[in-house]
């Protein structure tokens, strides 16, 4: 690894603080993909601000729903009772990812920060826009590598279908963030200029002519809570991860489903599908179509093809069109026990 | 960092640091400087005086034995139990969290220690496979894998047997599909997961935190 300068941040201010007066200051929480980024020197920081020691981590029910601290870790968020009560999809998609060793290190801030794993992004040599210019050293303000996209034309079985530019077709990586997105959180964030509130669906953003940008968050501003909002759609959920080994490996598609029933009528229903797309894929199509109606395997696949529109393959990731809506109906069928 | 100053300059890194250099025989008549730093200062070993100064104090429990260390920022938990503390029971393996062998327990928690920075376990309680058993009593689950044949070449073992403990304390061991699942971070290229679950539900039926 290269050398970098550490400091231990007190308070959310003091972290923000520190992070906001340098390029190159990043702020470390769990570390399981961003010490990962630096051992491979696709991020080169000059400072790493530990906000571990932040009091951060509370999971606590509020008057509308339950407040999930940014410190978090997710094997707690998991295995917290209140999630596992209210949002058994959130604790589904999050057992989902990664492994038990790194969900005790994960946190619930970091899982939002984290990047793609484009094989293109994480090896210099290799073109991609998605890098920025190197933070720190000798080649600082340089470009980190060749521009352009390498999964474009390249090996790309595990990117985008949906939402893609010219300039990046690579899948945002997080289980976590599928369930969040259908359950419609809010991220609270501090920084430099105060404290605001995203909506979930805002918070990470399409690749675009800034594929460099995986989130909507200004320089500086720090994650402290999410939160997620009481719903009718805990009892009937379930979160599909489809992928190229049982457990310990990222989603090839995955679709998180939470439906509130009456009788077989579906009164209110969140879709949402992972390793599709640059953010978290909300199915709001899908969602009308099936709102008022019965849960019936004639229904699923028609909302699987309104999901659908619009997908484009890119050569080796065109089974996606078809593993996708596939996956859609079946989610469906287990998550309202119409196998 | 001072861009404009260092823009022209190709070794920017290595300039401020030279700079900083300067100033070091000054600074080695001050007492807080590290003995490390006036040793290397006098013979002249300006990398080494660069080194010993960008340490960072690191008080930290391993074993139960507490430890007051100077470790870089930039040194994992791994690297440090391996090359600093001769602990060389936690294995090395991809060094990158995809295999488990470096797993070990901070404050009782299984994590992987190549991405964990050592610094960051600050206060914390580190447990290795050294501190698990001894060779005069072993723990209950090395004997189990020993039982079991829950290995063959061993390099993921120590990982393994830290990530199995973990497993029944966390309460996730109560089937082998179970077991399968949360084991899934530790990856034996020799195949003997079988043996390993089998060790695990042994060790589990048994009850209790072990």
């Amino acid at each position: 690894m290269n050398p970098f300068q550490f400091t231990r941040a007190n308070t959310p201010q003091a972290a923000v603080s520190a992070v906001s007066k340098e390029t190159g200051a990043y702020f470390l929480a769990g570390g399981t993909n961003l010490i990962d980024l630096i051992k491979r020197e696709v991020v080169i920081p000059e400072r790493l601000v530990d906000i571990n020691h932040l009091p951060l981590a509370t999971i606590e029910e509020t008057t509308s729903g339950i407040r999930i601290g940014a410190m978090a870790k997710n094997s707690a968020v998991a295995d917290h009772e209140l999630i596992k009560k209210h949002f058994p999809l959130l604790s589904m998609a999050l057992n989902a990812g990664a492994s038990a060793q790194l969900r005790n290190m994960a946190t619930v801030g970091g899982n939002m920060m984290q990047r793609t794993r484009c094989p293109y992004f994480y090896d210099h040599s290799m073109p991609c826009n998605k890098r920025g210019p190197v933070q720190s050293g000798p080649s600082k303000g340089q470009p980190n590598g060749p521009a352009g996209c390498g999964a474009i034309g390249g090996v790309n079985r595990m990117h985008a279908i949906f939402g893609t530019s010219e300039k990046c077709i690579a899948v945002h990586p997080s289980d976590m963030c599928i369930a969040l997105a259908a359950l419609d959180a809010t991220v609270n964030v501090t920084g430099p200029k105060g404290n605001r509130s995203i909506p979930f669906a805002e918070f990470h953003r399409l690749p675009g002519d800034a594929p460099q940008k995986d989130n909507t968050l200004l320089p500086g501003e720090l994650i402290l809570s999410v939160d997620v909002p009481k719903n009718e759609c805990a009892k009937y959920a379930h979160y599909l991860k489809v992928r190229d080994r049982a457990s310990y490996a990222f989603a090839l598609v995955s679709v998180g489903v939470a439906v509130d029933m009456k009788g077989k009528t579906i009164q209110d229903i969140r879709l949402a599908m992972g390793g599709v797309a640059h953010k978290p894929w909300r199915l709001a199509e899908a969602e009308r179509y099936l709102k008022g109606k019965e849960a019936t395997i004639e229904n699923f696949k028609q909302a699987a093809t309104l999901a659908m529109q619009g997908a484009k393959g890119y050569g080796e990731n065109e089974f996606k069109l078809t593993l996708a809506p596939n996956s859609i109906i079946e989610a469906l069928q287990i998550a309202t026990q119409t196998v | 960092m001072d861009n404009e100053n260092n823009a022209g300059e190709p070794e920017s890194t290595g300039a401020s640091r030279r700079a900083f250099l300067k100033q070091s025989s000054v600074l080695a008549a001050f007492a807080l400087t590290p003995p490390v730093a006036v040793h290397a200062v006098e013979k002249g070993l300006d990398e080494k005086v660069a080194v010993a100064f960008e340490q960072q104090p690191l008080r930290v429990e391993i074993n139960g034995v507490a430890q007051q260390l100077s470790v870089e920022p930039r040194v994992t938990l791994l690297d440090l139990l391996r090359e600093q503390l001769n602990l060389t029971g936690t294995k090395k393996g991809c060094d990158h969290g995809q295999c488990g062998a470096c797993t070990v327990h901070v404050d009782g928690q299984r994590v992987n220690s190549c991405l964990t920075l050592a610094l960051t376990t600050e206060g914390s309680k580190v447990t290795t496979i050294e501190g698990l058993g001894s060779v005069e009593k072993l723990h209950p689950m090395q004997e189990a894998f020993i039982k079991h044949d829950g290995f063959q070449c061993g390099y993921c073992t120590p990982g393994q047997i830290m990530s199995a403990v973990a497993c029944i304390n966390e309460g996730h061991a109560n089937s082998p599909d179970e077991v399968r699942e949360y084991m899934s971070g530790n990856i034996c290229r020799c195949g003997a997961y079988s043996n390993i679950v089998e060790a695990i539900m042994e060790v589990k039926s048994k009850g209790g935190r072990i």
